[in-house]
């Protein structure tokens, strides 16, 4: 069994539990499948928050770079999409049919070779795991091997995601420019616009988040876990123990890349469609919040986070569009000044103590080992 | 590309297109003069940077737009008020956002970032409700518009003239300030050990205050000088931000010498590639060339130390 | 946003509207109507539209936020005008038009989202709405998947026609072509330098404009060259455009970059009352931000400006200003924003019907007469027969006319020979 009572103490169960009936029952049981797929929308930026979590929160690398990641799956997974759309049949009003749409507009003629494996659907999904795993190593290797951190490293990652932008902007033949690849119809032959369609894509797209909460929860509980953990408080202590410090935060900063990734891919899938605007600094730095509103330590938390700052942003935006942005704004200070550990800090201060206590007094418990850890509970309704 | 022009169009082409990089670099040098104080000297990373020089072009506009209708018989001087009054304006309102929320930041750098952020989200709203979606045209006084003919194919820019000459005297000014005043030794004092500055008598949080507050001012002004260049609209300070960080972390922090040089080496790269090739890439290849180059040597051009 | 139109602002809206609207030669039925006199619901709706006996809804969807607004504001405020007069005129099909404003917050997802929430939550009969090429991109899967009904305001690039989409700004060659006749014609240009903004509209417009000065023009593109959105440096590209002399700038940047574009240009020594300059770009609205007396002599090719002498914008320049302030400017976009409600209430009427799939095979030949720009009709693909302009700044920030074409100009929206 997967779930034992070491791999998650009680109030994570408790959390994992709740999340899984509210995102597997309860949201499908009582949205319309609009609303449903908004949040599908939504949970693709827990996954970046969730890898975040381990990045930021117990790494201590603040990257504000997460959507180069996110648009590097979202444009892997979207080139598949699109090449799928733009078949001979589709496309034959073009002066080039078979080729997407616009390339055709950019008088390209060919479909240029880095392309061309993106026919294959095998190639497509090992392309969004290691296309960002490879291009954080690089980034990472770099930086961290020559001790770059800090602020450093944030003001670095958003300076990537700035030159991403401009690139993919300016090189519209190859990448659609700054409309982005529009009018994603088909994954083998399935049609991903119907509503059944978008039902299906939700559920597979939270068996994925759940697995990777699961992966993120196990990397948290083994000695890994730990060193990042004791890196973030005391660096040099870690050092001078005799641990690459450097490596650590390379694997870090790695699976929060791979962890973006599938979230831009499941965009690309669920919303279908993927343009720069997921690339460039103000989306990097609102997934930066999104981890922060959830706790930057909690796992649930990022996924609540994600999913609260976006029901949000939807719903002030529909009834008071001049108040988001003064919303948004004073919910980062809110956030930084008064809850630097987000909802999961609200939760632990004041909601689980208050459980623990009636619980304690029901039954004596024995020893938590995990009562000081600092990833203590989700919020739950 | 050149075989069709005469040696005297070229000679007098690259000494316009030199000017032009010189242009660049008073812009990237005013943007990141204040920058380059609040975060070289106290740490904090201020998002909301550019939203401080947009509020120096807004009190430009209504400078203007006052003397205009008051005052039409003084409007050709109306702009070095209007510079006073952006650094004033930006001043205090940097002054009053460190009171209110920098101060119980110092300890945690990364979160002045997204606090800073949530304060230009908000001071973008802000501007937005109460001037307006659209951007506004700054009219400036007859004399700083047009172009000095040095020779027949050799024409220089006034307004740029007036940036260049407007970018030195802050530098020398705040040169000054930093490093031969009484003030500015205090900064350094609680720059280096803020415990003991406080012991020798030092207020740190008042030296703290006005610090921010100069950066901010300074912000003001460079948004005042901008109205002569560029937009002014609720989000144009975003523009900014990427490139003024970039110049003073690649020129390494806390070195006034560093943001100027790479500043220079900066502008000099990006506005010879612009000749060659298009805009955008060349944009492109100069910030990847900066990040190169900050992989390699992650404390900047002039700084000592800045690992963390 | 509200689904009241003009909550607060009613009464003394309503009597300015009604006086600027009687002033049009369409309004005849006053004072106020009533509304439930139309044909019955179930004849005029048969897909579950949001249509009752006496309201009809559509939506507005542009982006009153972001950096976009800037722009869409006088799309929003067009729109919201055209439905009052509508309304004050009887309506649709004797039905009051309520409108549901959603904010698309200047980003592309968010407009399709929106687009889907105003088509399958909401059930509007048509969607006025997107300014730039991405967010309509972005918005067409949506109202064609769900079948709705867009009218798109903004001059754009062309290579689009949807059954479920009328475009009612001009197409790439619409705008392009005769302007460029005109100038090659009245300046005798050979030389051309093209400078845009770094994205799909400016590279197609530019594409195209190339085309037609080396193959019908036989003149010569000196130069081509882009800037990322937002750039506010173009001293290089001024000093490339002084070294090659052309007879003529043509230029498609957008937004801020405008601003910061001309005014260099001034700076430069560059005189546009010498040097000629054809934007496809800057309409009354950007103007406003430029500053009248930086492009003071610039030439511009549009469909429309605010100063154009007819009946028709008589009445409109005023009801405009009436219902939005006497500061407000009024540019291309903005009016064909405006002929969106228009054209979609003489095409219901026409059609007898709100359902879409009448309202998109009714629409050709459908004619506007009472269009601000002066006449328009609406061509089988969907795009508007209208006359290209060419218009000159003055230093005040108004066009002055100096040439319009004497025929409409048909919309070809896949140009041959010219992709």
């Amino acid at each position: 069994m997967i779930i034992n009572s070491r791999f998650f103490n009680r109030s994570e169960l408790i959390g994992f539990v709740a999340l899984g009936l509210i995102l597997f029952v309860i949201l499908p049981l009582s949205l319309d499948v609009f609303r449903l797929n908004l949040v599908a929308k939504y949970l693709t930026y827990a996954f970046v928050a969730i890898g975040l979590v381990l990045c930021w929160g117990y790494g201590g690398i603040l990257s504000l770079g997460q959507g180069v990641f996110f648009g590097l799956g979202g444009y892997c997974m979207a080139m598949f999409l699109k090449l799928e759309a733009s078949s001979v049949e589709n496309t034959k009003i073009q002066s080039t049919p078979g080729i997407p749409d616009f390339m055709d507009w950019n008088q390209i003629t060919a479909l240029p070779l880095f392309w061309q494996p993106f026919h294959s659907l095998t190639f497509t999904v090992l392309a969004i795991i290691l296309v960002p795993g490879l291009f954080a190593l690089i980034i990472g290797t770099a930086m961290f091997k020559r001790r770059v951190g800090g602020t450093y490293f944030a003001i670095i990652t958003q300076a990537v995601a700035a030159i991403l932008t401009i690139l993919i902007v300016g090189q519209q033949g190859y990448t659609g420019g700054i409309n982005g690849m529009t009018d994603l119809r088909t994954l083998k032959g399935w049609d991903i616009r119907p509503d059944h369609a978008k039902v299906v894509l939700y559920f597979f797209e939270v068996f994925l988040l759940f697995g990777c909460i699961l992966i993120a929860q196990f990397i948290r509980l083994t000695k890994l876990g730990r060193i990042l953990v004791a890196m973030r408080e005391q660096e040099d202590r870690v050092r001078f123990s005799g641990y690459s410090v450097a490596n650590f935060k390379i694997f870090a900063f790695c699976m929060a890349a791979i962890f973006a990734a599938i979230g831009g891919a499941m965009f690309a899938l669920n919303v279908g469609f993927m343009s720069p605007s997921f690339v460039g600094i103000v989306p990097s730095i609102e997934m930066v919040i999104y981890t922060a509103v959830g706790g930057r330590t909690s796992i649930f938390g990022a996924v609540w986070g994600a999913l609260l700052v976006n029901f949000a942003k939807t719903g002030l935006s529909e009834s008071f569009p001049q108040l988001w942005l003064f919303g948004l704004g004073a919910l980062f200070i809110a956030v930084v000044l008064a809850f630097p550990n987000g909802l999961s800090g609200i939760w632990a201060d004041h909601v689980q103590s208050r459980i623990d206590r009636l619980v304690s007094s029901i039954k004596k418990k024995s020893g938590d080992w995990t009562s000081n850890s600092v990833a203590d509970g989700a919020p739950a309704e | 590309m050149f075989g069709d022009y005469s040696i005297g169009d070229l000679g007098s082409i690259f000494v316009m297109q030199g000017f032009a990089g010189l242009i660049l670099f008073s812009v990237y040098v005013l943007m990141a003069l204040g920058l380059a104080i609040i975060f070289g000297q106290m740490g904090v990373i201020n998002m909301a940077h550019g939203e401080f020089m947009i509020l120096g072009a807004y009190v430009t506009w209504m400078t203007s737009n006052l003397f205009q209708s008051y005052l039409p018989g003084l409007f050709s001087g109306y702009f070095f008020l209007a510079m006073m009054l952006a650094f004033l304006a930006s001043g205090a309102l940097g002054m009053l956002v460190e009171w209110v929320l920098i101060r119980h930041l110092y300890k945690r750098p990364l979160d002045t970032l997204l606090a800073t952020w949530g304060l230009s989200l908000i001071l973008q709203q802000a501007y937005r409700s109460v001037f307006g979606a659209r951007e506004v045209g700054v009219e400036l006084p007859q004399w700083m518009l047009g172009s000095l003919k040095v020779t027949d194919s050799i024409e220089v820019p006034i307004n740029g003239i007036f940036v260049m000459g407007l970018t030195v005297s802050i530098t020398c000014a705040v040169a000054y300030v930093i490093y031969k005043s009484r003030w500015g030794r205090q900064v350094r004092a609680v720059v280096q050990n803020r415990i003991m500055a406080g012991a020798v008598g030092i207020n740190t949080e008042k030296v703290d205050r006005y610090t921010y507050g100069l950066g901010c001012g300074i912000a003001g002004i460079a948004g005042s000088a901008f109205t002569m260049i560029g937009s002014t609209g609720p989000t144009s300070g975003q523009l900014y931000i990427v490139d003024t960080f970039l110049v003073v972390v690649f020129g390494g922090a806390a070195s006034l010498l560093g943001t100027i040089a790479s500043a220079f080496s900066i502008s000099q790269t990006q506005s010879t590639l612009e000749f060659f090739m298009s805009g955008s890439m060349a944009k492109v290849l100069t910030l990847l060339a900066v990040v190169g180059i900050l992989m390699l040597r992650p404390q900047g051009l002039f700084s000592l130390k800045v690992r963390k | 946003m509200s689904d009241e139109p003009n909550k607060g602002l009613r009464s003394p809206l309503r009597r300015k509207l009604l006086m600027g609207a009687a002033a049009l030669p369409l309004v005849s039925i006053l004072p106020r109507p009533s509304f439930g006199a139309g044909p019955a619901t179930a004849t005029v709706n048969t897909t579950g539209l949001a249509v009752t006996d006496t309201e009809v809804t559509v939506g507005i969807l542009h982006s009153a936020t972001g950096t976009m607004a800037i722009s869409e504001t006088g799309s929003i405020q067009a729109e919201k005008l055209a439905i009052e007069q509508i309304n004050a005129a009887g309506g649709v099909l004797g039905r009051k038009i309520k409108f549901i404003q959603e904010d698309g917050a200047s980003d592309w997802p968010t407009f399709a989202e929106k687009a889907k929430k105003l088509l399958v939550n909401d059930k509007v009969a048509a969607i006025m709405g997107c300014w730039t090429s991405a967010s309509r991109k972005a918005v067409l899967p949506v109202v064609e998947q769900y079948n709705g009904m867009l009218y798109y305001p903004t001059f754009y690039e062309g290579l689009e026609q949807s059954k479920n989409v009328i475009y009612t700004g001009q197409e790439a060659t619409q705008q392009i072509l005769a302007g460029l006749n005109w100038i090659a014609k009245e300046k005798g240009a050979k030389s051309f330098f093209f400078i845009g903004s770094d994205y799909i509209w400016p590279r197609t417009s530019n594409k195209i404009a190339r085309k037609h000065v080396e193959n019908v023009l036989k003149g010569k593109v000196v130069g081509e060259e882009y800037y990322a959105l937002g750039s506010t440096q173009f001293n290089s590209v001024i000093n490339k455009i002084k070294l090659t002399k052309p007879d003529v700038i043509f230029t498609d940047v957008v937004g801020g970059s405008n601003v910061a574009f001309y005014k260099q240009l001034k700076a430069a020594g560059v005189d546009l009352s010498k040097q000629a300059l054809l934007t496809i770009s800057v309409t009354e609205d950007e103007i406003d931000g430029i500053g009248g007396e930086n492009i003071a002599g610039a030439y511009a090719c549009m469909k429309y400006f605010q100063s154009l002498d007819n009946a028709n914008n008589k009445t409109f320049v005023p009801a405009f200003k009436k219902m939005w302030g006497e500061k407000t400017v009024i540019g291309d976009v903005t009016q064909a924003g405006y002929l969106g409600p228009w054209l979609w209430k003489l095409t219901c009427e026409k059609a007898g019907s709100f359902d879409v799939d009448k309202i998109a095979a009714a629409s050709p030949g459908v004619e506007f007469k009472e269009a601000p720009e002066g006449y328009v009709r609406i061509h089988e693909n969907h795009h508007l027969w209208s006359k290209t302009r060419v218009g000159r700044a003055k230093l005040d920030g108004q066009f002055e006319l100096i040439f319009e074409t004497a025929d409409l100009i048909e919309p070809d929206p896949f140009p041959k020979g010219y992709q």
